[in-house]
């Protein structure tokens, strides 16, 4: 569904990420783990357009998308839950909705959407018509899911959901990220919090230092005492 | 009493013109972070092209009016295009300086082309005087038509921001550009929106101000452009209520101090209540400072 081969992408004179290449298959949980600075936000921006490319080159479902623009990625289907959830702070809860349903025309689709999303996330039904600046932290993270899930996304990508959120927050996020994959969206998830990550994830890719790492199937990864300890702990 | 209701009166419809043009500085900052100083001059252009209208071609005050905003709309959209859009990703002053140039290349080419003397708006609006209690107080139906039209403008506006898709959108750029364009906005386009409404709302006040006073020239926008400045920040820039209240309000205070003789202390005490409210307020009367939980 989703093919990165080669790419580069420079900040100013960084090279931030070398040479990634990674693939994703319709209707799996991919992770992408690692240290802070290492990537991983940036290797969504590129996907999601937000970052150019030096050079490389990223397919979604066959369409070559490099070099296009943000808005016409969303159009394609890939929906980019940015780090810091970035909602808008003074819309209401239904406003953000609305927005993540921007380039959507028909109403009544929508409308349905509205309901799918509430009983994803009941919370934000009672927020509804409150600002969402003054929603919980745990609140604008689903209310970011939910704003993202407004586009009807074939891809979600999902940059540090657990941040700085209480552990048993984190775990309702996770079951709903879970929850979601099954009912037919393909997530990329980048996360910190490796372990919960690779709970939920199919396969993971590890990034250190601009460059993939290591590729594998998650529970593998999880059980592997070694690598546990070389990125997982450290 | 008869006096001070008859200068509120006045006061509303010269605050109603301040209110005009105050919401397109207001709503271009919110957007862009810029202060438009060409603003002032779209406002002098659209009561030249009401003058036009009227004049050359005989048409009526509502046409006019509604051809002005247009013309002004696509004015706003082609200086943000040529003037702003290169320099959005530069540096404040940059900004600062081009907005500066900008208004006088649009002052003085208009010197150029219709000259400096100041011209006579023709009566598209029949005056008609109301007299109340008695002949004390005396109502324009000019005033009457500044205020009425303002508020029906106003109401357009809040439906427009608060209800349709542009407005939600612009609303989204000005929170968080970035992520206004990870939900598929395009953000240019909007961006000339906003302009293009602001634009359109200025050259409103132009010809309003033309049809009440009868009188304009080139240079017309540079004071009503600084004060409409000041009703904006006053209200707190970046806010669309507080552009409205700022501008009432600031129409209202001069012509009271006008009416009880300080005529020529009129601008010293707006630009003197503006400091002092920024003094004390910071963000404007109307701006807050909400804390956002993170």
């Amino acid at each position: 569904m989703l093919e990165l081969s080669n790419i580069n992408v420079y900040y100013g004179g960084v090279h931030a990420l070398k040479n990634i290449s990674l693939k994703i298959k319709e209707g799996e949980i991919v992770t992408l783990i690692g240290a802070n600075g290492a990537g991983k936000s940036t290797t969504l921006k590129a996907i999601s357009g937000m970052e150019k490319l030096r050079s490389g080159e990223i397919k979604f479902n066959g369409e070559d998308i490099n070099s296009l623009n943000v808005p016409s990625i969303v159009k394609l289907g890939i929906s980019h839950v940015p780090e810091g959830r970035r909602i808008f702070s003074k819309m209401s809860v239904m406003e953000n909705l609305e927005m993540g349903a921007y380039i959507r025309d028909h109403k009544e689709d929508i409308k349905k959407d509205f309901e799918n999303i509430f009983s994803l996330f009941p919370r934000l039904f009672e927020r509804k018509s409150q600002m969402a600046g003054t929603l919980s932290g745990g609140e604008q993270q689903m209310l970011a899911i939910g704003r993202a899930l407004m586009s009807r996304p074939k891809l979600i990508l999902l940059d540090e959901p657990s941040m700085g959120l209480a552990p048993i927050i984190v775990k309702e996020i996770f079951s709903i990220i879970k929850d979601i994959n099954k009912s037919g969206t393909t997530v990329l998830l980048v996360e910190q919090n490796a372990n919960m990550a690779l709970n939920v994830a199919d396969r993971a890719y590890i990034i250190r230092n601009g460059e993939i790492e290591m590729e594998g199937n998650s529970k593998k990864i999880l059980v592997d005492e070694r690598l546990k300890k070389a990125y997982l702990e450290g | 009493m008869e006096q001070l209701l008859q200068q509120l009166i006045n006061g509303i419809s010269l605050g109603s013109i301040y209110a005009l043009i105050a919401l397109g500085y207001t709503m271009v900052y919110g957007i862009i972070n810029l202060i438009n100083f060409a603003h002032g001059d779209i406002y002098m252009i659209g009561a030249y092209v009401g003058f036009a209208l009227t004049t050359f071609l005989g048409l009526g005050f509502f046409p006019s009016l509604l051809i002005s905003m247009l013309v002004c709309s696509i004015l706003g959209m082609i200086i943000e295009k040529v003037a702003y859009k290169p320099i959005r990703n530069s540096t404040r002053i940059a900004a600062l300086i081009t907005a500066i140039s900008v208004s006088l290349f649009l002052e003085y080419t208009m010197v150029y082309f219709v000259k400096p003397d100041t011209r006579t708006f023709p009566e598209v609006l029949q005056s008609k005087i109301l007299t109340l209690f008695n002949g004390k107080i005396i109502i324009d139906l000019k005033n009457i038509y500044i205020i009425l039209i303002t508020i029906l403008l106003m109401a357009g506006l809040q439906y427009v921001v608060h209800k349709t898709k542009v407005g939600k959108a612009m609303r989204a750029v000005s929170l968080d550009k970035n992520a206004a364009e990870l939900m598929g906005v395009d953000v240019n386009k909007t961006i000339s929106y906003t302009f293009a409404i602001g634009s359109s709302l200025a050259g409103a006040a132009g010809v309003l101000v033309g049809v009440y006073y009868n009188t304009i020239n080139p240079l017309m926008g540079v004071v009503p452009g600084l004060k409409a400045f000041v009703a904006a920040v006053l209200g707190g820039i970046g806010i669309i209520p507080g552009a409205v209240f700022g501008g009432f309000f600031l129409g209202m205070t001069e012509t009271l101090v006008s009416a009880y003789g300080g005529s020529v202390f009129k601008d010293a005490v707006a630009f003197s209540i503006l400091i002092i409210v920024l003094l004390i307020k910071p963000n404007g009367l109307l701006g807050k400072t909400i804390k956002e939980k993170v």
